[in-house]
């Protein structure tokens, strides 16, 4: 069913109806208009030689070994470049063009050693499929391996120039070029070796090159592969397909699958290179107990574990009452491994405490975009961004956090769409090669919603409401009282202009380019919800889009750009304490009998307990034990003093992941989990594209995690009967609406489903709200701005915001356990060099970074990338603390932390804080728990 | 649970949806919008402790809306005890 990814058609496809009727070879073919002869000829299964060209590459016909005969024409022209004619007459085989194609092929061969049989490309290269038997030379030249990923052995190079059009056409970094002039001309990274130069390491030269220069370093360690399966990205919320190529149950390389409908064939640094976290000597292979965080951890039987973790859940339940217990599914699994999870403590544990670490990142666009739009999710494909004229990227940074999206967004923004950047810091889309943003609103954290009021008053006051569509689709009071509300003087980008920072010709300006360029649309991330005011953002957000009528066709919309693999599955799955699956509350009695009768056991009407609002009931002894799936709490959530002494209080924390995570270290039971290599299931990604994983390994545990939880309920006393990941889904659309048409069979026969799926729409929904609003009309919500509590003083001058970067993901648990450290072996602290002369701080000192609630050391990174005012870190280390001086404040409708601005101050010191001091002797005792095994460095380095 | 922090929700609670009503009808939806959310969204121990809290003289932390709110809504917002 995938094989035509393995087939390279030399130009890429053309839209529409195969109307132009061709002949060659005497086989007649019809294709769309536009198409190449080259890939004509393909379609009709006829293969033309070829070296510059590929199916994800305009043509460029340099090679001209693609050289064709065409009744009519003179010459031999490429087939690359040539587009069909209807009633052509085309001969790819004749004796003149044999001889031309044998020229072409001496020359490319006299310039490259012809060592095949012990190259890594041997029996996969194009040039020696095209080489045939001709005749061997050598000439020297030097090979690049610093990218600890890739090589690039000039002397293999036949400058066909596929790489840097893959670097600029595909990925958009333009960090190739070919220096000198005919046979002197050789490929360049600047002049400098790939990892000193501009460089991202995405993979997409490595894929485009014909032949073994740029090659993977797993292949030429491991030989070609021999078999190939499709799967998902286990990363971030774009959702990239790849084909695993394996030999045996070893992965060999990751190649992005050109069939893949969210990256058509692109990928980044870490889901092209990044997997080797999955069989690194961390992994915990054996179920574990103990009975106190301070004792050795003791390995034990599937069996003896769950039943122990069962025993405990239920003495606590007997204790302290059902509501004691709770726990928390993971965006990093499956949505039938979180669907499970939210089953089983809604059933098993009687109570709704359930949650998922989307409560910290992605909650409020959940409540902000359905109680506006009627549904808690994206409204556009990524696809869609191809046909915008002004994008407004806001509170986002794609480049690093998802980069395969963002270079889909950079070829639009490269053909001429103009780009509006809200952000606190210069990101790289603000300005990068061919890419400057048309402005850049560079506005103070947490002022948000005083900047998205600012621009609803322009839009309003200087009459550029799209008057039609809001009358049609919106309801007229609720969009009255916010035009009355927007209008208002103190919303205007004048008064504003002291909250946010941002100058009000600048900020009318941009308003002005959103409503009047043609298609609108707007990407944010968590810039935008992990913030006091959230939800308040969100729904300003789509009351912008409303208002402008930006929402349901093509090239507009307003799209949440989701942070890890399957926050939108997760939250789709019912995983929020007060939400079954599909969003439906749970005092909703028809969606809970529907449940109960399906489940076979009375269900609770009341929410539950939200992530906080567990660590909080913790400390005051009403909730005693938690079940974790694949989530570092400790690690990730905001105010580690209080994280870590809500999570001392539990009598009982089960871990079920990978690694001996942050969180597990205060755990007594710890199941250990499989990667997603090793799994049935699928993923949700941000477009709400429900894709296949495919286990290419058996899980190293024994167990695949649905098949953990299932072995946990059942020693709970309820049975889950399933036999494979697919019988789950079914459920799953048995029970939810916007699932009812997704299957298995459905996903292998079409690649991958946007939800809703169902009788309206078998095939699913790549856009939303095309005649409607899901909730009828469109609601305008008054998006009064409150400012934080979190405010600078005398004490906290400062302002800290947090985020992360392209080579590490998250709480870095997998690509701190990859080369990938290569890149970004510890998180510094961005402090622009006002504020660092100030301090008496210069690049590399470690500065003490201190808020109300904590202190932590990191080294200092001084760059006008951050605002005077404003400094950033990451938090994809530990030790590093982040979070250790972030607060508990929160969005006012869901709790998600707002950790984008805390008060802080920095100062020059010597040595670590007391924190982290504890931090490593807490790290070494835990480490000292465990069962002897292979020595591998501390926190999980490589 | 920490009355302080519960307080400090329900007043960012009651900001979002107090801000534009001062009076009359707008002010009831307000009220209602307030005590609805903490309905649909708060654990029941939360609600009581709340409501516990505003009994113990907490309503000065408050904000008037937020009071008031909960002081409309109380059976809305009570608990029904369970087996
Ligand atoms: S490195 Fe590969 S893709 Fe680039 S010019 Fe050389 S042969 Fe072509
Ligand atoms: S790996 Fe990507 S960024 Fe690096 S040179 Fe190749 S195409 Fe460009
Ligand atoms: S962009 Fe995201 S999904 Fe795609 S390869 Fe990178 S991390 Fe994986
Ligand atoms: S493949 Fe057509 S010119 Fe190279």
């Amino acid at each position: 069913m995938y094989s035509k990814d393995t087939i390279d058609f030399g130009t890429p496809a053309k839209p529409g109806a195969a109307t132009v009727a061709v002949d060659i070879d005497g086989v007649a073919v019809n294709v769309p208009a536009g198409t190449s002869v080259m890939r004509a000829a393909m379609e009709a299964g006829i293969a033309v030689p070829k070296l510059c060209a590929t199916d994800s590459l305009d043509a460029f016909g340099s090679c001209r070994l693609c050289v064709v005969e065409i009744e009519g024409k003179r010459g031999c022209p490429a087939s690359c470049t040539t587009i069909v004619e209807p009633g052509m007459k085309v001969h790819t085989q004749t004796p003149k063009l044999a001889q031309l194609r044998r020229g072409v092929m001496e020359l490319y061969i006299s310039d490259h050693p012809l060592d095949c049989l012990t190259c890594a490309a041997n029996g996969n290269c194009e040039l020696q499929n095209m080489a045939g038997a001709f005749a061997i030379t050598h000439f020297d030249a030097p090979t690049d391996t610093s990218n600890p990923y890739f090589s690039f052995d000039a002397s293999k190079c036949i400058v066909c120039s596929r790489c840097v059009r893959a670097c600029d056409e595909v990925q958009g970094t333009f960090a190739l070029t070919v220096l000198g002039r005919g046979f002197d001309s050789k490929i360049s990274a600047g002049g400098k070796p790939f990892m000193d130069s501009d460089c991202v390491s995405c993979g997409a030269c490595v894929q485009a090159c014909p032949t073994a220069t740029l090659m993977e370093k797993s292949v030429i360690q491991l030989g070609q592969p021999d078999r190939s399966v499709v799967t998902t990205c286990a990363y971030c919320g774009v959702g990239c397909s790849f084909r695993a190529e394996m030999k045996g149950s070893q992965v060999v390389r990751m190649v992005p699958n050109k069939d893949g409908h969210a990256n058509e064939g692109h990928s980044c640094v870490k889901g092209r290179f990044a997997w080797g976290y999955a069989t690194h000597p961390d992994r915990i292979k054996h179920p574990m107990i103990r009975a106190s965080i301070h004792d050795p951890w003791r390995e034990v039987s599937w069996d003896e574990a769950v039943t122990y973790a069962a025993s405990e859940f239920r003495r606590i339940q007997a204790k302290y009452g059902r509501g004691a217990v709770g726990g928390i599914t993971s965006s990093r699994c499956t949505n039938e491994e979180t669907y499970l999870v939210q089953k089983l403590v809604r059933a098993a544990f009687g109570n709704n405490n359930v949650d998922t670490c989307a409560r910290v990142c992605h909650s409020p666009t959940g409540y902000g975009l359905k109680t506006t739009l009627g549904e808690s999710a994206g409204t556009q494909d990524f696809e869609s961004v191809e046909h915008a004229d002004v994008v407004i990227v806001m509170g986002a940074n794609p480049t690093d956090a998802h980069p395969v999206f963002a270079s889909r967004l950079k070829q639009r923004l490269i053909a001429g769409a103009k780009l509006i950047v809200i952000d606190p810091r210069k990101t790289d889309l603000v300005s990068s090669p061919h890419i400057r943003a048309a402005h850049h609103l560079q506005l103070r954290p947490g002022t948000n919603v005083a900047m998205i009021n600012s621009l609803a008053h322009v839009i309003v006051t200087e009459n550029r409401v799209d008057e039609a569509y809001v009358a049609a689709r919106c309801e007229p009071a609720d969009f009255a009282r916010w035009r009355e509300f927007v209008a208002l003087p103190k919303n205007s980008p004048e008064a504003m202009e002291a909250v946010t920072g941002v100058p009000a010709a600048t900020a009318r300006a941009a308003a002005r380019l959103y409503a009047t360029a043609g298609n609108g649309a707007i990407y944010y991330g968590l810039g935008v919800t992990e913030h006091s005011q959230g939800s308040t953002t969100v729904m300003g957000i789509a009351n912008l889009a409303m208002a402008t009528g930006n929402i349901g066709r093509t090239g507009v919309g307003v799209n949440p750009l989701r942070g890890q693999n399957n926050v939108q599955g997760s939250c789709d799955m019912g995983s929020f304490p007060h939400e079954f699956p599909g969003y439906r509350h749970v005092s909703d009695d028809a969606t809970r009998q529907l449940f109960e009768k399906a489940w076979g056991v009375a269900l609770d009407n009341e929410p539950g307990l939200r992530i906080p609002n567990m660590f909080d009931a913790s400390l005051d002894a009403s909730f005693r034990g938690m079940y974790v799936q694949g989530e570092d709490i400790a690690h990730s959530d905001p105010n580690t003093h209080h994280v870590e002494a809500a999570l001392s209080a539990l009598e009982c924390l089960v871990v079920h992941d990978i690694f001996l995570n942050e969180t597990a270290k205060y755990a007594h039971v710890f199941l250990p989990g499989a990667s997603f290599l090793e799994k049935d299931g699928t993923f949700t990604n941000a477009e709400r594209r429900i894709s296949r994983v495919r286990k290419v390994m058996p899980p190293l545990a024994g167990k695949a995690d649905w098949e953990g939880t299932v072995a946990l309920a059942a020693a709970l006393g309820y049975q889950m009967d399933y036999k494979h990941p697919s019988e789950i889904m079914d459920e799953i659309a048995r029970l939810t609406p916007t699932f009812h048409g997704v299957s298995y069979a459905k996903l292998d026969e079409l690649g991958s489903i946007q939800w809703p799926c169902n009788d309206a729409a078998p095939t699913g929904t790549p856009i939303m709200h095309e005649q409607a609003f899901v909730r009828g009309k469109g609601r305008f919500m008054v998006t009064e701005y409150v400012a934080t509590d979190e405010k600078v003083g005398p004490r906290f001058p400062l302002l800290l915001t947090t985020g992360r970067i392209l080579t590490q993901y998250n709480v870095g648990a997998q690509t701190r356990r990859t080369d990938n450290v290569a890149w970004h072996s510890e998180d510094t602290l961005e402090i622009h060099p006002h504020d660092a002369e100030t301090r008496g701080i210069v690049h590399g000192d470690r500065v003490a970074l201190r808020s109300r609630v904590g202190e932590t050391t990191l080294h200092a990174r001084v760059t006008e990338r951050v605002a005077p005012g404003v400094v950033y870190t990451t938090f994809h280390h530990p030790e590093s603390g982040a979070n250790v001086v972030t607060t508990d404040n929160s969005d006012w409708a869901t709790n998600c932390p707002e950790y984008k601005v805390t008060a802080v101050e920095v100062a020059k010191v010597m040595s670590v804080a007391a924190w982290q001091a504890n931090f490593d002797e807490f790290h070494r005792e835990q480490m000292r728990h465990l069962p002897a095994r292979p020595a591998s460095s501390p926190k999980g380095g490589r | 649970m920490d009355a302080g922090k519960l307080i400090k929700m329900a007043n960012d609670i009651g900001r979002f949806f107090a801000a534009p009503a001062a009076a009359g009808p707008a002010r009831d939806q307000a009220l209602f919008g307030i005590a609805d959310h903490i309905k649909r969204f708060w654990d029941p121990r939360m609600r009581s402790a709340i409501l516990a809290a505003l009994d113990a003289g907490h309503a000065q932390a408050l904000d008037e809306p937020v009071a008031a709110a909960l002081l409309a809504h109380r059976t809305l917002l009570t608990p029904v005890a369970k087996a």
